[in-house]
């Protein structure tokens, strides 16, 4: 691990406010206006008595993770294959990995500060309780940022810049719908419920909900995510290139 | 002792030789030039001596080790410039340097090299906003940063402007004189002929000729070329020395030996005539690369400063 990469990577993460905007700052904007409709902050019976807004909480979570993996985690890694960076940094001592594990705990970050400012938002702005089961959530969490990341490495080994950027939103819409953002799980007809819950995104949506809600994940919901991960991180480090 | 040892190197791509069989070694303290038309193979060269590519076939040794085996081991003593490639826009010179500094064992100061390159005063700027010269004197830098034993330079100069190129090519003089073995690729004559020991032209994959700059262009030599106009036709044939005359109107190319001067002079007196707006050109390296090579000459310093510095 080498920490100057990981401080100059960080640097220049906030020096790009396009990043920031996306990255950090998107989420909590929906979700504080979604929380600014007065019937959103109503118990709704369709929902199981539950707010409108606290069941967007973990949807928006899962939109901060995606937004970051399948979208500007390989937008900046394929950029730097294109513009000769990684070629260069293959040239010295460094180690690709110092690379990888740079950008990925950068994203980390990133993701983490996002995570906390959602949280905040609806907590302080709309009651919305933090989550009952923090461990759960934390580690549920994780599992889901490491499933998608390794989603958007695979992503990245693509090709062109254009090509990965492409490939970054059409894997993002569907994964997104399957997660609820534009019509929550909850009220998803029960044969999308299921289709859902085998999808990355579906399941990882699952389990910030049950940590929410105080509960431990359902095991079928961690294989899910599981088997994503080993499977896109097989085919990431499988498919690399440095140039 | 020999710093690098290149035996016998061939690469092939998918749909063409690029490098098909090239030995040559490079002693402690040399720079060391590789000239070659575009594609002639010399990036693909050394590439394969950083341990970017794998040869099909052929050995090499840099201070002893094997560019892939001990990979590890020849990257902290390796210094690369490398054809483009770039750095983050918003990077400043100063974190770039400190950046991989941190990737040596014993590296360069980072403050201290800005300085020796000229690039202090740009030590906080972006990348980005880097004109073309700054991006080439720091790529140099990066190349350096981990004080190597021996650097790579691959075309150091392209893009810059004339100043520019003279104040590089003082830098890589002073760069050998600390006591680093330089490997420098061009296809500059004129930067092979200021800077190198010793050149090797390579032609299609092999090395043409190996030599001092001096020696190539001895060999190369068909002494000189006298261009004038007169005012009237004028028969100089049969001149001591005179190998060859073009008569173009009224505008005279004369090539020969160091006695065709005298000779033509001497005859155009006689005829009354003077030669007007005379020049005389030894021949250079560019004619012996040329002669080497066998075609047109390369592209000359004129056709590659419009890229120039400001940007």
């Amino acid at each position: 691990m080498n920490s100057t990469m990981f401080r100059t990577e960080l640097r220049l993460y906030f020096r790009d406010i396009a990043a920031v905007v996306f990255g950090i700052l998107l989420a909590p904007a929906i979700l504080a206006i979604l929380g600014s409709v007065p019937a959103f902050r109503a118990a709704d019976p369709a929902l199981g008595g539950r707010t409108t807004v606290s069941i967007y909480v973990p949807i928006m979570l899962t939109m901060a993770v995606a937004m970051v993996a399948l979208s500007m985690l390989p937008a900046q890694l394929s950029a730097y294959r294109e513009r000769g960076i990684l070629r260069r940094l293959a040239a010295t001592p460094a180690r690709p990995r110092d690379l990888l594990t740079a950008q990925a705990l950068v994203q980390l970050t990133v993701l983490g500060i996002g995570v906390l400012l959602v949280l905040g938002v609806g907590w302080l702005a709309y009651g919305v309780e933090l989550p009952a089961n923090p461990v759960a959530f934390v580690l549920g969490f994780l599992l889901v940022a490491v499933t998608l990341f390794g989603i958007g490495l695979l992503l990245a080994t693509a090709g062109s810049a254009k090509m990965v950027q492409g490939l970054g939103s059409l894997t993002f819409f569907p994964l997104m719908f399957f997660a609820g953002l534009w019509v929550p799980r909850e009220v998803m007809p029960r044969t999308l419920q299921q289709i859902s819950a085998y999808t990355p995104l579906g399941a990882g949506e699952q389990v910030m909900q049950d940590a929410v809600a105080g509960h431990w994940p359902h095991a079928m919901n961690i294989a899910v995510l599981c088997v994503y991960a080993a499977a896109a991180w097989a085919g990431a480090v499988r498919f690399f290139r440095w140039s | 002792m020999a710093v690098l040892e290149v035996t016998n190197l061939h690469k092939r791509y998918a749909d063409r030789i690029a490098v098909d069989d090239v030995s040559f070694t490079v002693e402690r303290g040399e720079i060391f030039g590789i000239l070659g038309r575009n594609g002639a193979g010399k990036t693909t060269t050394v590439e394969c001596i950083g341990g970017l590519r794998t040869p099909d076939r052929g050995e090499i040794r840099v201070l002893g080790l094997d560019p892939r085996r001990d990979r590890e081991r020849l990257r902290a003593v390796l210094g690369m410039q490398l054809q483009e490639s770039t750095l983050q826009d918003r990077i400043t010179a100063l974190e770039a340097l400190r950046l991989f500094a941190s990737f040596y064992p014993d590296p360069a100061r980072p403050e201290q090299l800005l300085d020796d390159l000229g690039l202090a005063g740009s030590a906080r700027t972006a990348y980005a906003k880097l004109s073309g010269g700054q991006k080439q004197r720091l790529s140099i830098a990066l190349a350096l940063v981990g004080n190597p034993k021996l650097a790579i330079l691959d075309e150091l100069t392209t893009g810059l402007d004339p100043q520019a190129r003279r104040d590089t090519w003082h830098l890589i003089s002073g760069i050998r004189d600390r006591g680093v073995t330089i490997l420098l690729v061009t296809h500059f004559m004129d930067e092979a002929e200021r800077l190198c020991d010793r050149v090797a032209v390579i032609h299609e994959g092999r090395v043409a000729a190996l030599d001092t700059p001096a020696a190539l262009t001895a060999r190369a030599a068909s002494g000189q070329v006298l261009t004038f106009h007169v005012t009237r036709p004028v028969a100089l044939d049969g001149l001591p020395g005179v190998d060859s005359v073009t008569l173009d109107g009224e505008q005279v190319t004369v090539r020969g030996t160091d006695e065709a001067l005298p000779a033509v002079v001497a005859e155009l007196a006689r005829q009354g005539l003077a030669p007007i707006g005379l020049r005389v050109e030894q021949s250079t390296l560019d004619d012996a690369f040329v002669q080497i090579t066998g075609g047109s000459p390369a592209p000359s310093l004129a056709q590659t400063v419009q890229q120039g510095e400001a940007r």
